[in-house]
């Protein structure tokens, strides 16, 4: 083999070995990356939920029953009965 | 032997035989295509085979359910909403190769001793089995830290209703799976549901997720849809529909609340209700939307139609006398009966003292296909629409079929029947100066014109008349509400049956609009069959009426256009009605 053959060899040698260890290097990143993938989702599952939750609480706490029953046991409030209309200026 | 093929091999200059050449290179092409032929075989004959064998074995596809979008008011309450929960899945073999871990399981999950083993043996055959579905998530993630092998969750999207039996009837109730079953659920089904997606996993023998193979197809989240009801306004109706109802010990009742001027539905509550958040509740009676699904005979509430067809034509003005002594007479088989019998009336004392055989007369004078027309304009026999689903469209005959009798029936509400939705539309178009609104029920989309039903004139004239019943002696004036002018109309409809009317079962029918100069709202109260005394349209419906209207107009801050609020400050405040769902 002449020296160029050699010199040919050793950079495919030398190819090989690095494309192997960029795909090594990029297999872990992929699994970090699904890793963060699975975190983020879990955190978007739990981010939801907690929005559902609150909106839910929200609703609740805000039933018109609730609150007309607050508003008129708690608070003895009632319908205005007299009631002014002022007409503003445009 | 020995020194043959050492001759044969070896020719001068190290030269190889060519027939061993030959063998070598045969030997290697038939394992080659041996080797070929069994990929071949492998790689695309049983390809397939293969494949799902090794799928079935090892990958999985996890649906990933969609979100399925909220169903809200017109200001964006939510009337429905999804929220996650966990369904818990076991592999009963798994489970009960683990047997330490059943006590805690059935400590967590409620069951009974020896339940769990039962329930896991029973089906131990099975790759998939709920053990409970629709979990509170926190307490199923104390069920997963167990850590107990082939226990596994899947998260599911459960529908909360949080504004319980308020909005039972408009907004329905999907299964345990999500589809829609009922009503605005089922009929919007498949922009809510969204799109579920799924995505490929592999999983050991145990069926733990050790690899995932990328996302196969994303999910699409439902839309979020609005419909045109107020939950504010909503809650009020229900709440005086429900206190009616259960005042007047009736058998049911339903109101509308309408925007008269773009058709939009701002409250339609039903009794009797359920509550969609409670599957035990979903029986077949409380179900019904009475205002869509049932059909009844307009009665009274019918006689504004006729008066203003009567007054389009030019054969009457609203000066018009109308001889209704003595308070009845007789066309062949038929009696038409006053119940406030009077003299010479004109078409507002008409109205507002309810005179059949002032209608009747104005019926038979105009002719059948003159008084079918008229209905006819005002939406008689055209379904609403509305996007609400199972609407019956009423019976409404060709006037050809109608005689003498059919004519003054009509004249007075019997002989058609409508449901609630097409008797308040037909007061919308009076309200809205004689345009024929379409309902809407569903917010967006492009709104449809209105047609016309009669002139501007006409309807505004039909309005002055109409207001005269709720003010004086006239039949409804426990529908009025202070400070504003009321148009309206009572009605008390005998029910009947197979062959004739009940006597003592009615419909009790308040059908107005306020204010009357420029009405914003349109409202129908229908109380079924009150088993108290009262039953007249304006003694039930009324005060109905007059309740939510009283809200609704503060809330919506519409002006007065009545008395000075200052006369009307001794008008007794409404009796605080309670929760209806207490």
């Amino acid at each position: 083999m002449t020296r160029r053959d050699w010199a040919f060899m050793v950079a495919l040698v030398l190819t090989v070995v690095g494309s192997a260890l960029i795909v090594v290097k990029t297999k872990h990143e992929n699994r970090t990356l699904v890793h963060q993938l699975e975190q983020l989702r879990a955190e978007k599952a739990r981010l939801e939920t907690e929005w559902a939750q609150l909106q839910l609480e929200e609703a609740t706490l805000a039933h018109h029953g609730r609150v007309e029953q607050i508003a008129r046991d708690k608070l003895k409030m009632s319908e205005p009965r007299d009631t002014r209309v002022v007409r503003s200026q445009q | 032997m020995n020194e043959l093929p050492e001759r044969e091999a070896r020719r001068p200059g190290g030269e190889v035989a060519p027939w061993r050449r030959l063998v070598v290179m045969g030997v290697l092409v038939v394992g080659a295509g041996v080797v070929m032929a069994r990929a071949f075989e492998l790689q695309v004959v049983q390809r397939d085979f293969l494949t799902a064998e090794g799928n079935k074995r090892a990958l999985r596809t996890v649906t990933v359910p969609a979100y399925r979008g909220a169903i809200r008011d017109r200001y964006g309450e939510p009337l429905a909403l999804s929220a996650p929960v966990e369904s818990l899945w076991v592999i009963p073999a798994e489970v009960l190769k683990a047997p330490e871990y059943l006590p805690a399981l059935s400590k967590l999950l409620e069951f009974g001793p020896g339940e769990l083993r039962r329930f896991l043996n029973v089906r131990r055959e099975k790759h998939f089995v709920y053990l409970r579905r629709h979990m509170n998530p926190a307490e199923a993630h104390r069920v997963l830290a167990l850590k107990a092998p082939g226990v596994f969750s899947q998260r599911e999207y459960r529908r909360y209703y949080p504004a319980g039996e308020v909005t039972g009837h408009v907004v329905g109730f999907t299964n345990i799976d999500g589809r829609g079953q009922e009503v605005m659920e089922a009929a919007l089904d498949t922009p809510l549901a969204g799109k579920a997606g799924a995505r490929g996993v592999v999983r050991d023998r145990s069926g733990r997720i050790v690899e995932q193979s990328g996302d196969f197809e994303s999910a699409v989240a439902g839309r979020d849809l609005p419909l045109t009801l107020d939950l504010r306004l909503q809650y009020i109706a229900y709440r005086e529909l429900k206190a009616a109802v259960t005042g007047h010990r009736a058998h049911g009742g339903l109101i509308v609340v309408l925007d008269a001027r773009t058709g939009e539905i701002l409250a339609m509550a039903n009794q009797p209700g359920y509550n969609p958040n409670r599957p035990e509740d979903r029986d077949g009676r409380g179900l019904r939307n009475r205002a869509v699904t049932d059909l009844f005979e307009p009665g009274s509430t019918i006689k504004p139609l006729l008066i203003a067809q009567a007054l389009e034509l030019g054969r009457y003005r609203p000066d018009s006398v109308i001889d209704t002594a003595p308070g009845f007479f007789k066309i062949g088989s038929l009696t038409v009966r006053d119940t406030h019998p009077q003299g010479a009336v004109n078409l507002a004392r008409v109205l507002s003292r309810s005179s059949n055989v002032g209608a009747a007369r104005i019926g038979l004078a105009l002719g059948p296909a003159a008084v079918w027309s008229g209905y006819q304009k005002f939406g008689f026999g055209d379904p609403v629409g509305a996007g609400y689903p199972g609407e019956a469209t009423g019976v409404f005959r060709p006037s050809g079929d109608w005689g003498q009798i059919a004519t003054a029936t009509a004249s007075y509400g019997y002989g058609i029947s409508v449901n609630a939705l097409q008797l308040v539309r037909a007061y919308a178009a009076l309200a809205n100066d004689g345009l024929l609104p379409v309902l809407r029920l569903v917010a967006g989309g492009e709104a449809v014109p209105p047609q016309r039903a009669v002139s501007v004139k006409v309807a505004r004239q039909v309005r002055r008349l109409m207001e005269d019943v709720t003010v004086g002696d006239g039949t409804g004036v426990q529908a009025a509400v202070p400070g504003y002018r009321v148009a309206g109309k009572t009605g008390t409809v005998r029910k009947h049956t197979t062959g004739g009317y009940f006597d003592d079962r009615h419909q009790s029918v308040f059908i107005g609009m306020v204010p009357a100069e420029n009405p914003r709202l349109v409202g129908l109260v229908m109380i079924d069959e009150p088993r108290n005394k009262e039953y007249y349209g304006g003694q039930v419906a009324g005060p109905v009426f007059s309740n939510v209207m009283r809200s609704a107009v503060r809330q919506l801050q519409l002006a007065p256009d009545g008395t000075p609020l200052t006369s009307t400050a001794a008008v007794p405040a409404p009796p605080p009605t309670r929760d209806p769902r207490t």
